[in-house]
């Protein structure tokens, strides 16, 4: 290990980050949190969505100035102010997405990424050396395949490859599996081990993924909400250690004055639905759930893992490959007349792009659901905008939505003040059913217990509630019933006075016992 | 694109009007350069425009259709759609006013001229509903559609005049069977100016209301401004976006209808003089205000108005004309960019957070 391979020139360095702190605003994002990469070894960050694992990244990379904490390479001090000089100390760092220039040969791609001395390419010679760089690796890409030809797999490799060629020996890999099936995502991950153990490269590996973490890393740090909250052999946790301290144990089971009802008829369906993702890849499999009048259904996951696209068919924004909804017993065809009839409503995360038009005023923003409803309308098709701006008074008024006036344009609006314009739109109405998708993320605490009691008033009174959530307190707090979504499947299901976080975590993180043979046999 | 061409007020207002005297000053350097005097030229473009009873009636004149093809950028605009087909959805609304035409030969004139009127819109509302279907149902990129549909509907327009509904009378030009002579709209009393400028102008009246004041223009606003709003809002995205630019084609068609009825009596080339390009200017001069549309269509029509006059005096080539409306098309969309940024122009209550 202290002896790099003859072929290479850069050694791999011992790599320590000390007491990295990064506040956004009043977040703090990373709270000191320190890090010890030996050389060759393969240490896994482990962390939910929003616990700073590529806030870390980003502030060693340069993307971020840290507010305090220090990177030392073997034990020296850098001061890395952008991502130009990181790449310069031999730190590299692959993304989920693949950042090849798609229509060039991967012989190309390679020679691309040098920031090259001279206005000319010498091709004979680059081609030499890529040749000779491509016998010393443990994997090989068809040089001349053009990136588009690649399978995922085979392009996550070459991004790999790509950085070793630029002589990069401290390799960060932000959740590279994503895009890639779970046998690439062995491939690959194993042939990183290998290199970490022939001592040539040491690698972080930033997941939320248990099984990667225990296939392939000695070492693991788990963060949570910005903190470091363990650290270890990866051989001395077992799962059930890591999904306590990635999902955090001390969870308060608060419940917000809901009243016992007696769950009534299916409000909501959704039976074998089948769709697409924008890649035309399965999002959801044949996923059935339902959900009844004065019930919340939760539905826990990491994100990424089809709940999107399951809300955006629940919006009539997406197609529907296979399968039916039902809304109150019959077909849903997502049309306004059915939306109006049977009293579906929707909050989706970020409003402006899903739910809202900027480029219009609030009072407009606030009549989507009723500008061409009885009142607001005379003579069959006139619109009357006394009446929506009336009645957008009384909504600014009792949502507390903070805007000079209701003609003001909505992206003038500050985001939380965005999130309540769609609030009172959408509960201000008839609401027997309620899709909610992560309602509260980056509203404050005042504004997420309000939201919480709406949704449990609107349960009260006999509505049907789907929330989709990443953040599993709020599940245990609102849901009568949780599921886990993974990978377009729903793979657990609990009452919540059975919910146990540790149980949930792991289905979430992919762990699935009937499953986990299968990918072995096929690895 | 579109959505930062909409109008939004006064500050619309002082960003075009600055656009236009920018665009103004360039040309005037640009005819210095040719060695003339851009104050006289100017005076000259003025009296060629708006100067005597004659250059008014002209620019009037070809303001009308202007004002229509323009509708055929600005309605479809509102559903997010950026449709440049005005050029061959006039022709197609030409072609369709002749077949009418011929075919009502004998009817009373009170009922065939509006029939012949009806024909050319709807020969244009589906000549532009199909790149919007395209788009809608196939993903093909209605800009790139419409403008490749120009041609061919200027191929189609060549193929049967010089065939299948050529008049052999005129040897000179191949023009299509002319209509029959009593369906023939005549001018604005006490104008020699025809209807196809009332026509014009109700049409962008009614374009206003339309889309400010019912459920149907609120609905297309939602749509051309966010796609997913609107699906969540379960309002008939394709139904909407169909009928925005079938709407739009059929101004377009009823101006080539007009110029079949009112100025050439039958369809020929002399149909394919540009209105629908200059409509797409001054729709984006307008910013997609229909109201907006009417005054700046003037303002093109005195432009192409005074170009005759130019070149005779002058001896400027006569693509001088199109010269200032590139300048001004251009000064126009540059002027986009400082929405938002000119701190005088910002109303106080859009500050506040």
């Amino acid at each position: 290990m202290s002896e790099p391979s003859q072929v290479e020139a850069a050694r791999v360095p011992l790599v320590e980050v000390v007491g990295m702190t990064k506040r956004f605003g009043a977040l703090l994002a990373l709270n000191g949190v320190s890090v010890r990469l030996e050389p060759g070894s393969f240490h896994a960050i482990l962390g939910e969505n929003g616990a700073g694992k590529s806030t870390l990244v980003k502030c060693i990379m340069g993307y971020y100035r840290p507010d305090a904490g220090r990177l030392l390479l073997d034990g020296v001090q850098h001061d890395i102010y952008n991502p130009r000089q990181a790449l310069a100390h031999g730190l590299g760092l692959v993304y989920q997405h693949f950042t090849l220039v798609p229509n060039m040969t991967a012989a190309e791609n390679l020679v691309l990424g040098q920031t090259h001395a001279s206005p000319t390419i010498d091709w004979a010679n680059e081609r030499a050396r890529i040749e000779s760089f491509q016998r010393n690796m443990p994997f090989h890409v068809d040089l001349d395949a053009r990136v588009t030809s690649l399978a995922a797999g085979e392009k996550q490799k070459l991004e790999i490859l790509k950085q070793l060629y630029l002589g990069h020996r401290v390799m960060i890999l932000d959740e590279p599996t994503s895009v890639l099936t779970p046998s690439e995502a062995d491939q690959v991950l194993g042939m990183l081990r290998d290199l970490t153990k022939a001592g040539r490269l040491s690698v972080v590996l930033i997941t939320h993924k248990f099984r990667e973490v225990r296939a392939f890393a000695e070492d693991v740090t788990v963060l949570r909400g910005g903190r470091l909250v363990g650290a270890g052999k990866v051989a001395e946790l077992n799962d059930a250690d890591l999904a306590g301290l990635m999902f955090g144990r001390e969870t308060v089971f608060a419940s917000a004055d809901r009243t016992a009802t007696k769950p009534g008829k299916a409000a909501l369906e959704v039976r074998s639905v089948t769709t697409l993702n924008d890649k035309a890849m399965t999002a959801c499999d044949a996923l059935s759930l339902t959900v009844r009048e004065g019930e919340i259904l939760g539905v826990a996951g990491v994100a990424g893992n089809g709940q999107r696209e399951l809300v955006e068919v629940l919006a009539g924004q997406r197609g529907i490959e296979a399968g039916e909804v039902r809304v109150a017993g019959v077909h849903y065809d997502r049309s306004r007349k059915q939306m109006r009839r049977y009293g579906v409503h929707l909050l989706t995360e970020e409003p402006l792009q899903n739910s809202c038009v900027r480029g219009m005023s609030v009072a407009e923003n606030l009549s989507f659901r009723n500008f061409d409803d009885g009142a607001n309308v005379q003579l069959g098709c006139f619109v009357r905008r006394s009446v929506l701006r009336r009645h957008a008074r009384t909504l600014i008024q009792r949502y507390d939505i903070r805007t000079p006036t209701p003609d003001a344009r909505l992206d003038t609006l500050s985001g939380g003040n965005v999130q309540r314009t769609v609030l009172a739109r959408e509960l201000s109405g008839t609401v027997s059913v309620l899709i909610a998708q992560n309602p509260c993320v980056g509203l404050d605490f005042s504004a997420t217990s309000e939201i919480h009691s709406q949704i449990i008033t609107a349960r009260n009174r006999g509505a049907a509630i789907l929330l989709f959530s990443e953040d599993l307190d709020e599940l245990l707090e609102l849901a009568d019933r949780i599921v886990v979504m993974s990978e377009g499947h729903i793979v657990y299901e609990t009452p919540r006075a059975a919910a146990d976080v540790e149980t949930i975590g792991l289905y979430m993180a992919g762990h699935r016992s009937e499953r986990e043979d299968l990918w072995a046999s096929n690895a | 694109m579109i959505g930062a061409a909409v109008w939004r007020g006064p500050e619309a207002a002082v960003l075009t009007v600055g656009a236009v005297l920018v665009a103004l000053l360039a040309f005037g350097i640009f005819v210095a350069f040719t060695g003339l005097d851009p104050f006289a030229v100017y005076k000259v473009l003025y009296l060629g425009a708006f100067g005597s009873r004659f250059s008014i009636e002209t620019t009037l004149t070809l303001a009308a259709p202007i004002m229509l093809t323009a509708l055929c950028v600005v309605i479809p605009a509102r559903a997010g759609l950026l449709i440049i087909g005005g050029e061959g959805a006039l022709v197609l609304g030409g072609l369709g006013s002749v077949l009418a035409g011929v075919a009502l030969n004998g009817a009373p004139a009170s009922l065939a001229t509006p029939l012949i009127l009806l024909a050319g819109a709807a020969a244009g509302a589906i000549w532009i509903a199909i790149p919007a279907a395209l788009r809608q149902f196939r993903g093909v990129n209605e800009t790139i559609s419409t403008l490749l549909f120009n041609y061919i509907a200027i191929a189609l327009l060549n193929h049967l005049v010089s065939g299948p509904i050529r008049d052999y009378g005129q040897p000179l030009k191949p023009t299509s069977w002319p209509i029959p002579s009593a369906f023939m709209i005549g001018t604005i009393p006490g104008l020699s100016v025809h209807w196809g400028l009332v026509y014009g102008v109700a049409a962008c009246l009614v374009a206003f209301v339309v889309l400010r004041q019912t459920t149907f223009g609120f609905a297309l606003s939602i749509l051309g401004g966010n796609l997913r709003a609107a699906q969540m809002a379960g309002l008939p995205v394709a139904a909407l976006a169909l009928t925005a630019a079938a709407l739009g084609g059929a101004a377009a068609g009823l101006a080539g209808a007009v110029e079949v009825v009112a100025v050439h009596g039958a369809a020929s080339i002399s149909l394919v003089v540009g209105y629908g390009y200059a409509g797409i200017l001054v729709a984006f001069v307008a910013r997609q205000n229909p109201l907006a549309v009417v005054l700046a269509a003037l303002l093109v029509g005195g432009i192409s108005a005074s170009g005759g006059l130019l070149q005779r005096r002058f001896g400027m080539p006569d693509a001088a004309s199109t010269v200032l409306e590139g300048c001004i098309f251009l000064a126009v969309l540059g002027s986009n960019s400082l929405y938002g940024r000119l701190r005088f122009l910002q109303s106080r209550s859009a500050e506040v957070k």
